[in-house]
């Protein structure tokens, strides 16, 4: 797997979200927006699908999960970069976490129809590339790229 | 099939975007699991969930679903329709379970998914 790194070259756009820890209400907001700008822009729309599940998943994650992250997207001419960085508390085993079915999500989680085990795995599917790196007590970065058609 | 011959099918009522409803899809697909609807389901596709949260319609906004059908006899509340009618995507509730709902509709020509 590509070492984690954000590609500062050739951005056309950068957008930046705070994403909270336990903000279930506010969970979907980020991206809802990220989706509405990429719609403007007029990219094609299975692009944007693939783009909208990739930040929903992620935002889902980090208000589940983590200590509270950013979620950050480049659009670029021929792709949209994904970043997400949280302040922790990181994956132990990052080969389990991406295990289909594999989940430490709470009851509560559960009643609001995620935390099945599918977040990292479906991230992973709808990206053309994946990169995951994680520590424990600090923090877990992730990069997903999009590319157009 | 149009979402107002699902409603009729089901005994359903509207309780969002109204104006929606001459939409038309070409599948359904029924899970309580909003991860397995983001993994699975393409647009085109109703919806049909006895969940009633916020992150039902965000999911349904993110695949570019037209229209969700609640079972059960839920109903959201009002935060949630209104989400709904922002983003456009067309509520229906109805009495009948999942299961008898999928069984109707399946009859009357609404297809499943391949996944």
């Amino acid at each position: 797997m590509d070492k984690y790194f954000k590609d500062e070259r050739d951005v056309a756009m950068r957008l930046k979200y705070q994403i909270l820890r336990d903000d279930f209400t506010r969970a979907g907001e980020a991206s809802s927006k990220i989706k509405k700008v990429l719609k403007q822009l007029a990219i094609d729309a299975t692009v944007i699908r693939r783009a909208a599940i990739a930040t929903y998943e992620a935002e889902i994650n980090l208000v589940i999960h983590s200590e509270g992250g950013t979620l950050e997207v480049y659009i670029k001419p021929d792709c949209i970069e994904i970043y997400v960085e949280d302040d922790g508390p990181g994956i132990a085993d990052i080969e389990l976490a991406m295990t289909k079915g594999f989940s430490t999500a709470s009851v509560a989680v559960r009643e609001m129809g995620f935390g099945a085990g599918m977040g990292l795995p479906n991230m992973e599917k709808v990206s053309d590339n994946f990169v995951i790196e994680s520590e424990v007590g600090v923090g877990t970065n992730i990069k997903m790229t999009v590319r157009y058609i | 099939m149009t979402l107002k011959e699902i409603m009729a099918f089901v005994n359903g009522e509207v309780i969002a975007c109204q104006e929606g409803l001459d939409h038309e899809v070409s599948s359904a697909f029924g899970s309580d699991l909003m991860s397995d609807v983001l993994a699975y389901v393409e647009e085109n596709t109703l919806l049909i969930t006895g969940l009633i949260n916020q992150q039902v319609i965000r999911t349904a906004e993110m695949l570019d679903l037209k229209a969700i059908l609640f079972v059960r006899g839920k109903v959201p509340c009002d935060e949630v329709v209104a989400l709904a009618n922002e983003k456009e995507i067309v509520l229906l509730t109805t009495k009948h379970t999942l299961f008898t709902v999928s069984g109707i509709l399946y009859k009357e020509g609404l297809k499943g998914l391949q996944i």
